[in-house]
């Protein structure tokens, strides 16, 4: 019996055509982005999205056009941390229009697709839904990088949530890992569950642009942000206090 | 994804494609030699696995629409998340598709051409074609509309 490869007539679904045709997708639509930065963590509560909308907003006052996409598909926060409004997105052929913050932040979240205070599920068989779960939600993610009209822009964060997963879905959806930065807490836990995303990120062959150490001077003992920086020859970018003032935001704008 | 009759050592040829609504899918295959007809079954699972990566068995006869795969699959978005630019929110009707649905019985255009019209908005489809309406069509099984 032929195998599959000696079947010489093409599959009339084409499923690898149109996963090609979705990876073409992204990459015409992301051509005007300058450059895409990961910002991550391993851990949980870091203050990821807070760092990614003060970056955004520093960069936007410093005349950058930049976007920033939520990646946190469960627990969504930039738009409210970005002061995005939730009107409807308008849809013009072919593409949707990211919502635009005060600052002139472009910006997609499933916030903004969400009803309020609802969880995002999908329509499916409930059973075993772990199985198809993840591929959803990475497809959600594939949709927002190539559906999205991004247009020019010099930088587009991507705010991933806790863990290896959407960082993982990412690489895969790119082509090319992203450049990567990484935010931690001063403490050992937050030091050593950030070290496993780091090595992950340099095993996937992602650049560490940097660390940024975040809720700094409190009650939150360690040196993670200077071991971190030390083991993976990667410069500490900035030191977030616990009430910044926009210079220090601009500061690290302005070394990344 | 092929399928091989063994018996003539030939590749089948895809026929169509049915989703009956209750998350399964049902695929034909045709030998163009000998005409054996199979169908390939999927349960919600397998179905539900293959629509999650943002592809359709047996080919796309409409092209993807932007956010696609979220507008269709999530079951908590708000009614209000998208607004067509300039068609306030509900597609448009091609020349063709235009005189398709005229040939409706008129009775019941009014309920058919709803019910295309929500399968386009509910996928982010701004125009409805003829192509729009085989989809459709076949997805909801509709034969006959």
């Amino acid at each position: 019996m032929r195998t599959y490869h000696e079947l010489s007539d093409p599959d009339r679904s084409g499923l690898l055509q149109q996963i090609t045709a979705q990876r073409r997708r992204v990459a015409e639509r992301l051509a005007g982005v300058r450059r895409i930065v990961a910002v991550m963590s391993g851990k949980g509560g870091v203050g990821k999205s807070y760092v990614t909308a003060n970056l955004a907003r520093a960069l936007a006052r410093a005349g950058k056009p930049v976007g920033v996409l939520d990646a946190d598909l469960n627990g969504p926060t930039i738009p409210g941390l970005l002061g995005v409004d939730h009107s409807p997105l308008l849809t013009p052929q072919g593409a949707v229009e990211p919502a635009v913050s005060p600052d002139g932040i472009r910006c997609i979240s499933m916030a903004l697709l969400l009803d309020d205070g609802a969880p995002l599920a999908f329509k499916g068989p409930e059973a075993e839904s772990f199985v198809w779960r993840g591929a959803m939600e990475a497809s959600a993610l594939r949709e927002f990088l190539g559906d999205i009209a991004w247009g020019n822009l010099d930088t587009l964060l991507l705010d991933l949530p806790p863990g290896m997963q959407r960082y993982i879905e990412l690489c895969d959806i790119l082509g090319n890992p992203p450049p990567v930065l990484t935010v931690t807490i001063p403490t050992p836990e937050s030091r050593d569950a950030v070290r496993r995303a780091m090595r992950a990120a340099v095993d996937r062959g992602s650049e560490l642009m940097g660390i940024v150490e975040n809720m700094v001077g409190g009650e939150l003992k360690g040196s993670a942000g200077d071991e971190l920086a030390q083991e993976f020859a990667t410069p500490v970018l900035a030191r977030i206090p616990w009430h910044p003032t926009p210079d220090i935001w601009s500061a690290l704008a302005a070394r990344l | 994804m092929k399928f091989l009759c063994v018996e003539c050592d030939q590749q089948m040829a895809f026929g169509e494609r049915q989703l009956p609504g209750d998350g399964t899918l049902a695929a034909t295959f045709k030998c163009p030699k000998c005409g054996r007809v199979v169908a390939m079954l999927t349960n919600p699972m397998e179905t539900q696995l293959v629509s999650s990566l943002g592809v359709e068995i047996g080919g796309r006869t409409v092209p993807a629409q932007p956010l696609e795969t979220v507008r269709k699959m999530v079951t908590t978005g708000r009614d209000d998340a998208f607004d067509a630019a300039g068609h306030n929110g509900s597609p448009t009707w091609s020349v063709d598709a235009q005189e398709r649905l005229g040939r409706v019985p008129n009775f019941v255009r009014g309920m058919v051409k709803k019910i295309y019209a929500d399968y386009a908005k509910e996928r982010g489809i701004t125009e409805i074609t003829p192509a729009v309406m085989d989809t459709a069509r076949s997805e909801l099984g509709l034969e006959g509309m």
